[in-house]
């Protein structure tokens, strides 16, 4: 992967549909790093909470392929932390609502199925993560 | 009948390259009562002034239009020409022909040489219709009220008090100093605080011009500048502080202990206590809350100890009555509650203080009182209660990074082993000398690490500090443990503020901090004619601003009450009495309180700014500015309508002097187009335009109406936006009636930046002004009454 | 006091003790909660898109069901739907806060619905936990207990939906006090924990129930340092979660040591003296040794 990030206007679609999306202003944010810090998936995340932030900002359409998008389970701690004031669960399902709007689901149907007998999952369990993962 | 002259100016070029001059001059020379006229290449030039006054000589005149640039721009230097003729300086009226026509319609010239005319005209009629203003002056005495004795009560009771004026400074703990008294070194010098604040305290004790009142309270002010009348209750002291020599042996026999304020209740004080080492006034005070009882007397060992005898225990509470000339607000601030961030622990984690307390820590320990560890591993987290959304403070605290750049340094010069790391978002070192130290800083080894912590955790077995942050430049969670963590709290407005704030009916910017009557120009004034603020009552300073800032607000009321008298300035509300009916309807329209009923309305000139809010609120027009008056602003209406063609629309734009007019100006100087049939008429706030007005240009021909006002953030007039609105309102339900589309009417806040928004709001307004209005609905106008 | 109820999916399944005991609870303090006929799934998670009106329509749809309980007479002007999990509350108080503050919004919802009844706007969505705050008072709760939690050191567990974000929480987000309350009106004691609020994984533990296991571990590990015995909750997911997960966690950390998880209506029943609607055995970690070893069970307890 290159370190070099070239900017074209094509860049700047990501963030306007993001914001679209979300109804939050992405470049409100300043880095300072507190939504990573509160984030309790932080550690399992490829992009940081912050790092998805600046993605969205600079247009960097790696952030659509990360597991980070994936991993945030809308537990809102950075909602609630920011000090900008930016709902930042809301940029992360903005960001999985591109992918998944593209008819891309991030579960397997079948794979669910079989863990719901062994396991017996509670409704709530599965109606949630059904509605997170697929379109 | 009056005899007025019309210069034209070319502005060598800058006019005349688009205006045809002559035109114009021809234009004016038809116009009525218009004796002399003639263009000038420069008129604001010595010849050009020079030209002005032999004309007023020669032809007896009494009234004089110079058709140039912005009046806000060089309407002063005629205003002095007409004095030097020994004429009114009032009666002089400049028509903008530069600003509002020659350059905004550059590309159209035949289209800027109509609007030149027209404004000439308009400049003309008003000036027909100018009354002279005599200079209104008052009396006022030398003394002031300052309000807090920090370093901005004490730097502007010094400055007063030196140069001969009167002050009362009142405090209300038994000491003067401030915060800055609690601090340990100030940045970026490293001066110890209380050495260098210590003199100045001793100075305001000595001075004869300084009547200081500690532990005092205001209970209430009224009266206006040069006429407040200042009501407060002193505390009992219980303890005579001419007699006390502060020896202490009071303090050794009382029984009770409780957390000592000043070391922010990290140790503890007795019920008799010295507020400070350096106390001013220099004397012991008993905390009649702590004392086992006073009356009746429970206790009196401190009596018994006292060899001065300056114990009173029959001390009462004193009322104090001054007539006072000017007021100085330097109430101050508190430091943000870090409770309010409890993700930060503080309360709850024994190793979690504010940089505050540090502050005590370093000043206790240096003087050999151990209070307790600070240990080899600390951590500095920024922007604690400041620009933080949750909590509701946007700003900027403005002195946190410098003042945890040198409690770090501090830390680190004291004990070179220690690890010493300071959490940042940004780091603010604006200052003289501050980034130098901020380098410093770095060269001593602090580690400054740009991220800002979500939550601390507390070690439950060392009880150490678990710091997590994201280094937000290379994206990684650093964990470390801390011996102790110091929160870099902000600034809030003190309780003092918000209470004297409420008082005085001084406005608040969105921050709650004191608002200034001009951001830039006029930044120790408050709208209030005679009260000025100084230091972090109006916003979070250092140390070095906030005596500038002292000092200023000093001069500022030294200028007001050297001369022994002030002049009021001529833009004030007056009531025809003939007219008036006592209904007192205006009283609640006025924002500052500037009118009483005395039967019939009055107005306190020193109060009153000229807005003109009262005027739309009197049912029988018995309320006029004296200056944009009801006469002069109609006969601008009129005269822009005048001659108006068929097909043609004309669009009339009330711009307040402050904020509208000024961007209008930008708007022309940046050469941006708007419609060249948007005629501008400057007045002190469009809420002195009354509906009637408004409906009255409609029946005149006008095709659309503009009201720009400042926001409320930056506007001199408290809550003008809200008369605009109500009477926006009112005209528009008029025009419906009449069967006109009340959105012909638009009114919008500005600040003086918003160049896209005007021209884009004119634009729309244009467009919307487009569709012709019959004559017979405009003729429905006139006998239309405005709805209440 | 008769209030709607809202019971959502897993409270008929997984989590029928949660159900149950609340109802016990409840009846004690002189509360009759009454299940909302017809109701629906809520949808578990809201959809946090600004684009997305489809996604409230299950929501509005419960509360319409109040409504016309109203207009039916089995209610009489009680607008306050009661939520027992923490996840629907969430779900159907955003919707609720949504379609009240948007008209648009809730003209579209409405004109969907069709044939339904409107909704108008009038439901006030409340957790249980809310009712018993601000409608009991914990002063009355703790005249109501009959066989007091003493000796049980019992931990807060409030996970993310009861909190946040801050417009739908019931308590400070930062620093909630409803559940320690609670506890001590119980005669219970206290025992903190500095990941009260943390999130458990939530959904994860379909598909990735490792990621969950670890904040389990983490979870409560944090209680059992400040010397809890048992964890109360009112999110059936987030106690699936502590509770069912910890035979995963156990693998991840050998020497973990399995600590009981609970509704905190369990422990109301209990406290009110009904032992058998607590549901002891309806949980994953078994209690009943616990609560036998503290003496809180098996006892005779007047009724």
């Amino acid at each position: 992967m290159s370190n070099v990030i070239h900017i074209e206007e094509e860049e700047n679609e990501l963030l306007a549909k993001v914001e679209e999306i979300s109804g939050e202003t992405v470049t409100l944010c300043e880095q300072c790093g507190i939504c990573t810090t509160s984030c309790p998936m932080a550690e399992e995340m490829d992009f940081t909470p912050a790092g998805i932030m600046h993605a969205v900002k600079l247009g960097d359409k790696n952030v659509l392929d990360s597991k980070a998008i994936w991993i945030c389970a809308s537990c809102f701690t950075c909602t609630v932390r920011c000090p900008r004031g930016i709902d930042l669960a809301k940029v992360t399902e903005a960001l999985r609502q591109i992918h998944l709007r593209k008819n891309k689901d991030h579960v397997n149907l079948e794979e669910v199925k079989e863990e719901e007998q062994e396991e017996n999952l509670p409704p709530i369990a599965l109606v949630s993560a059904l509605r997170k993962f697929t379109g | 009948m009056t005899r007025i002259g019309v210069y034209v100016c070319h502005c060598g070029g800058n006019i005349s390259d688009v205006v045809d001059v002559e035109e114009v001059a021809q234009f004016a020379s038809r116009l009525p009562d218009v004796v002399v006229v003639r263009s000038i290449s420069h008129m604001c030039s010595e010849s050009g002034q020079k030209a002005i006054i032999d004309d007023i000589r020669e032809y007896k005149l009494d009234r004089v239009v110079v058709a140039a640039c912005s009046p806000q721009f060089q309407g002063s230097t005629f205003e002095k020409a007409l004095i030097k003729a020994g004429l009114n300086p009032k009666m002089v009226e400049m028509a903008n022909i530069r600003e509002q026509s020659a350059w905004p319609h550059y590309d159209i010239p035949d289209k800027a040489t109509e609007k030149a005319k027209v404004l000439t005209a308009m400049a003309v009629e008003k000036i027909r219709k100018t009354k002279p203003v005599e200079r209104e002056a008052m009396k006022i005495g030398k003394n002031t009220l300052v309000i807090g004795g920090g370093i901005a009560g004490i730097q502007a009771s010094l400055d007063l008090a030196n140069a001969g004026f009167n002050v009362y400074l009142v405090e209300e703990k038994p000491s003067i100093g401030g915060h800055m008294a609690q601090l340990s070194r100030t940045f970026p010098t490293e001066d110890c605080a209380s050495c260098i604040l210590a003199p100045k305290m001793a100075d305001v004790a000595d001075h004869p011009n300084i009547h200081l009142l500690t532990y005092t309270e205001i209970l209430e002010i009224t009266g206006s500048i040069g006429n407040f009348k200042v009501k407060l209750r002193q505390k009992p002291r219980y303890v005579d502080a001419d007699k006390c020599t502060a020896c202490g042996e009071c303090e050794k026999v009382c029984p009770v202990s409780v957390p000592d304020e000043f070391n922010l209740g990290m140790t503890a004080r007795k019920a008799i206590y010295l507020p400070s080492p350096t106390a001013v006034p220099h004397a012991h005070v008993i905390d009649e809350d702590a004392c086992l009882g006073i009356v009746p007397l429970r206790c009196g060992e401190c009596a018994k100890a006292c060899e001065a005898n300056a114990i009173n225990y029959d001390d009462t509470p004193k009322y104090i009555n001054l007539d006072i000339d000017t007021i100085i607000v330097a109430t101050g601030f508190e430091i943000f509650d870090a409770r309010k961030k409890p993700q930060y622990g503080y309360g709850r984690f024994q190793n979690v203080i504010t940089a505050l307390e540090l502050e005590r820590l370093i000043v206790e320990s240096a003087e050999g009182h151990f209070i307790r560890p600070i240990g080899k591993d600390i951590a500095f987290i920024q922007c604690v209660g400041s620009r933080d959304k949750q909590v509701g403070n946007l700003y900027c605290s403005r002195i946190c990074c410098m003042y945890a750049t040198k409690l770090a340094s501090l830390l680190k010069r004291a004990d070179p082993s220690r690890d010493v790391y300071v959490f940042y978002t940004d780091l603010r070192a604006y200052g003289k000398g501050f980034e130098e130290y901020y380098r410093r800083a770095q060269e001593l080894g602090v580690k400054f690490i740009r991220g800002r912590p979500g939550e601390l955790q507390e070690d439950p077995e060392t009880k150490k500090v678990i710091v997590r942050v994201e280094d937000t430049l290379t994206r990684k969670i650093i964990e470390k443990k801390f011996d102790l963590v110091v929160l870099s709290v902000g600034l809030v407005p003190s309780k003092g503020t918000l209470k004297i704030a409420e008082m005085l009916k001084l406005p608040r910017t969105s921050d709650g901090f004191l608002k200034e009557a001009h951001p830039k120009f006029r930044p120790v004034d408050t709208p209030i004619e005679g009260i000025f603020i100084a230091g972090t009552a109006q916003g979070p300073k250092d140390i070095p601003d906030t005596v500038a800032q002292a000092s200023a607000a000093a001069a500022r009321a030294m200028a007001l009450m050297n001369k022994g008298e002030f002049e009021l300035s001529p833009i004030k509300a007056i009531v025809y009495e003939d007219k008036c009916d006592g209904c007192g309807e205006c009283i609640d329209a006025c924002p500052v309180d500037a009118i009483k009923l005395n039967g019939k309305a009055s107005i306190n000139a020193a109060i009153c700014k000229g807005c003109g809010s009262c005027i739309s609120s009197c049912p029988r027009d018995a309320i006029d500015l004296k200056i944009f008056s009801d006469e002069e602003i109609m006969a601008e209406i009129e005269s822009a309508l005048k001659d108006k063609k068929e097909n043609e629309r004309r669009i009339i734009v009330f711009a307040d002097d402050m904020c509208t007019y000024t961007l209008a100006d930008g708007v022309g100087t940046a050469k941006m187009g708007y419609p060249a049939n948007a005629f501008i008429i400057r007045v002190p706030s469009s809420s002195r335009v009354t509906p009637k007005m408004i409906l009255k240009a409609f029946e005149l021909g006008a095709d659309g109406v503009f009201l720009g006002e400042c926001e409320e953030a930056v506007s001199p007039f408290p809550s003008t936006l809200k008369v605009i609105k109500e009477n926006v309102e009112k005209a528009r339900i008029a025009l419906k009636e009449a069967g006109i589309e009340p959105e012909r009417i638009q009114y919008s806040p500005f600040v003086t930046v918003m160049f896209p928004k005007f021209v884009n709001l004119i634009k729309k307004l244009n467009e919307i002004a487009s569709k012709e209005i019959p004559e017979e609905k405009r003729r429905k106008l006139h006998v239309l009454e405005v709805i209440e | 006091m008769k209030l709607p109820y809202y019971p959502g999916c897993t409270l008929k399944k997984n989590a029928k003790n949660f159900e149950i005991s609340a109802m016990a609870a409840a009846k004690h303090l002189g509360i009759e909660l009454i299940e909302l006929p017809r109701w629906n799934c809520c949808g578990a998670v809201s959809s946090l898109t600004s684009d997305d009106v489809m996604h409230h329509v299950a929501a509005i749809r419960n509360l319409v069901r109040v409504q016309q309980m109203n207009d039916d007479g089995i209610l009489e002007n009680e607008y306050r739907l009661i939520v027992l999990c923490s996840m629907c509350f969430n779900v159907l108080k955003r919707s609720n806060m949504l379609v009240t503050s948007n008209a648009s919004m809730l003209n579209t919802i409405n004109s969907f619905m069709d044939t339904e009844p409107d909704y108008e706007g009038t439901v006030e969505v409340k957790h249980f936990l809310e009712i018993l705050r601000d409608e009991i008072g914990f002063e009355r709760l703790k005249n109501a207990v009959r066989n007091p939690l003493k000796g049980l050191k019992i931990s807060p567990y409030y996970g993310c939906t009861l909190l946040r974000p801050k417009e739908i929480g019931i308590d400070d987000a930062e620093s909630p006090s409803i559940m320690e309350n609670l506890i001590e009106a119980l005669g219970g004691d206290v025992a903190d924990n500095p990941y009260k609020s943390l999130c458990c994984g939530s959904y994860h533990t379909v598909g990735n129930a490792e990621v969950v296991a670890q904040r389990t571990y983490k979870i409560i590990e944090g209680a059992r340092r400040n010397g809890a015995d048992v964890i109360i909750t009112s999110c059936p997911l987030c106690a699936f979660n502590l509770d069912n997960r910890q035979a995963l966690t156990e693998k991840l950390y050998p020497g973990f040591k399995r600590m009981p998880i609970l509704y905190f209506t369990q422990l109301m029943a209990l406290a009110f003296g009904y032992e058998k609607e607590a549901g002891f055995d309806g949980n994953f970690i078994n209690p009943i040794p616990l609560l036998e070893e503290k003496g809180l069970i098996g006892m005779k307890v007047q009724k």
